[in-house]
């Protein structure tokens, strides 16, 4: 009976399509639209994947690591001398401006390494030495910077090539590749002294102290260690992320913005294909009552709707997730929106689209285990 | 009863026994059924008749098993309804009664072989056996050329000859009909009553017909007459076959 139970489903093509388009765009826009939230998430921990380092030590009112408040140049001594830090370096972290050949400014995000640990270093170095940032006014580029300082130039920037970071001069030794940031800023690493001498004078000039434990002990035992002797704020790596993640989830409207959108495709998900499957099922009445009427039991008629319900929602559910990868991928390759699909989050809109369709042959099942067989006696 | 000629009782397929069926409460309550006895015998075709609303369609709807009753009995081939729960009387409708409703109910989206099929894959039958029997059944009633088409692509008469090889194409003993041949055209309509005719002829059968259609009274062994819930008038037919009913019973 199963295959009555699809030809009558495929039969009914206005009804058909609109059933798969309105699963397709529930689980498009779900998907999606998590997809870009997790991607926008985790461009603002992009500090972490760019530079890292076991241990973060920053002022105590600080929660996240795109929250820069600046710390005595005496506290990296401090941290140093707390027993169980195998070693700590000052890191500077700032936004500045670089003029490109057009005479345009863009925002660049200057990382000042300590020229002796090099704590922080960029994992991926494409082209360069990363030795050679300890001569006078070198840079290191991410690729986005490579893009988006060469406008303007007869060819992309590489090394060699000199350009202005707040009207000092910089000349590049190496191009990396890194995890795109919060503010679209790209990355440019450097020395902390020269990090401090393109950034405009203030009293305090330290971002971070970023240490490592001793060995044999934990992360997260030195980092408790470290607040407790210098009263500062420390965070392991983790600690940092979900601090930082926690702090745009409390702090912005963006979850809400997100979450409204997915709720809105769930709805609309559950408005288009239970109405829509349920007036099918109204529809088919007469052909639901005639097959009772032969014999059909209520439960072989509710595995049939289980199964035209089913088929379409897999059928959404596959256009729907395609159709977000497909954009995923575009704005990767675009560089933005950002976009981000965990392996967890197609299996959690499968899991809703799954939900929806249930609650949607739930309505036909009710309706038809109620229906009067002898209904098609009547004209 | 008070026909004389009945004192040799052959097997009976159904036996109602005072019968009630109400709809509805109140203000709207209908008594469409009202404490009826009515006897259809193995190998008869059994027609029906009676002015509009007086219960034919609920008489045969309840000797169907698709509609309860609140009062009396019903046998049908020693199945006692009455005493089933409603999973056994699907699973009795499922492998005794076959039915042939007025507006074919045939699925549109089925051509006419797999709507044929449709009871015997109820029946748990799988599809490829299933269609074979039914492809079969289909020669039978004269559509051997037809299987594949949609029922939008046949004539109403066609599809009451599919609808007739879905009725029986499970080999059930009661057949039910509801006004068979009154969406059809006066020819056609007799070409639906030979067949059903002829499967009344096979001695476990039997065939129930209710019908307004005085053309077709001529193939009916036997005729009820109902009038307002109740049956009024049992009689064989004496214009059987060959002669014209329609002198007998007028319908209103
Ligand atoms: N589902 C229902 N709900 C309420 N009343 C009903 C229902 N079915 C039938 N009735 C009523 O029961 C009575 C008998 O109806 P039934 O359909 O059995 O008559 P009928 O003899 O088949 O009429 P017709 O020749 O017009 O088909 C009518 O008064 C009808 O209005
Ligand atoms: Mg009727």
């Amino acid at each position: 009976m199963y295959h009555v139970a699809l030809r009558m489903l495929l039969g009914d093509r206005p009804k058909y399509i609109m059933l798969v388009s309105g699963l397709t765009f529930a689980a498009l826009l779900m998907s999606q639209q998590c997809g870009v939230f997790f991607g926008l998430l985790s461009w603002t921990t992009s500090h972490m994947r760019n530079m890292r380092a076991s241990i973060w030590v920053v002022d105590p009112k600080v929660e996240q690591i795109n929250e820069v408040k600046p710390l005595r140049d005496t506290d990296v001594n401090r941290v140093r001398s707390v027993v169980g830090v195998a070693y700590a370096a000052p890191m500077y972290a700032g936004l500045m401006q670089a003029r490109m050949a057009d005479g345009g400014f863009k925002q660049v995000q200057i990382v000042g390494l300590d020229a002796a640990t090099m704590v922080g270093r960029p994992g991926n170095i494409l082209a360069g030495r990363l030795e050679d940032l300890r001569l006078p006014s070198s840079v290191m580029i991410d690729t986005d910077a490579v893009v988006k300082l060469s406008i303007g130039r007869s060819h992309p920037l590489k090394i060699g090539d000199v350009f202005e970071i707040n009207d000092r001069e910089a000349r590049i030794i190496g191009i990396c590749k890194g995890a795109k940031s919060w503010t679209g800023a790209p990355y440019i690493f450097t020395t902390y002294e020269q990090a401090l001498r393109f950034a405009p004078p203030q009293r305090k000039m330290l971002s971070f102290v970023v240490a490592e434990p001793a060995q044999g002990l934990t992360a997260a035992q030195v980092a408790r260690k470290i607040e407790k002797e210098t009263g500062l704020k420390a965070f392991t790596e983790e600690e940092f992320f979900w601090s930082t993640i926690w702090w745009y989830f409390k702090n912005t409207g963006i979850p809400t913005s997100f979450g409204t959108t997915i709720l809105l495709g769930l709805l609309v998900g559950i408005a288009v294909s239970g109405q829509t499957f349920y007036s099918f099922v109204l529809e088919n009445t007469r052909h639901l009552a005639a097959l009772k009427a032969m014999g059909a039991s209520n439960g072989l008629l509710a595995r049939m709707l289980l199964l035209q319900a089913l088929t379409v929602g897999l059928i959404g559910y596959g256009l729907g997730i395609g159709l977000a990868s497909l954009l995923g991928f575009i704005f990767l390759n675009k560089g933005q929106p950002p976009f981000f699909m965990p392996y967890q989050l197609p299996l959690a809109t499968f899991g809703l689209i799954f939900l929806i369709c249930i609650f949607a042959a739930l309505l036909g099942i009710r309706r038809v285990a109620k229906l009067e067989a002898a209904i098609v006696f009547r004209g | 009863m008070d026909n004389p000629n009945l004192n040799l009782t052959p097997q009976l397929a159904v036996d109602v026994r005072n019968v009630t069926k109400t709809f509805g409460i109140g203000e709207t309550k209908t008594v469409a059924l009202k404490s009826v006895n009515f006897e259809a015998r193995q190998g008869e075709l059994l027609m029906v008749v009676g002015p509009s609303g007086c219960g034919k369609t609920t008489l045969l709807s309840v000797v169907a098993g698709t509609l309860n009753f609140e009062e009396g009995e019903i046998d049908v081939f020693g199945s006692s309804l009455h005493r089933l729960k409603p999973a056994q009387i699907t699973e009795f409708r499922k492998r005794n009664i076959g039915f042939i409703f007025q507006q074919f109910n045939l699925i549109p989206t089925l051509n006419a072989v797999e709507n044929v099929s449709v009871p015997l894959l109820i029946g748990g039958m799988a599809r490829r056996a299933a269609e074979e029997k039914a492809a079969a059944i289909m020669k039978k009633v004269g559509l051997g050329e037809k299987i594949k088409a949609r029922p939008y692509d046949l004539s109403g008469g066609q599809q009451q000859r599919v609808a007739i090889a879905r009725a029986l194409v499970h080999e059930p003993r009661l057949i039910i009909c509801d006004e068979p041949t009154s969406a059809l055209d006066s020819e056609t309509g007799h070409c639906i009553m030979e067949l059903l005719y002829e499967v009344a002829r096979s001695p476990q059968c039997c065939v129930i017909i209710v019908t307004h259609d005085n053309r077709v009274f001529q193939y009916a062994d036997r005729m009820t007459e109902m009038e307002d819930g109740r049956v009024r008038r049992v009689h064989e037919n004496p214009a059987r076959k060959n002669g014209s009913a329609a002198s007998l019973l007028v319908p209103v």
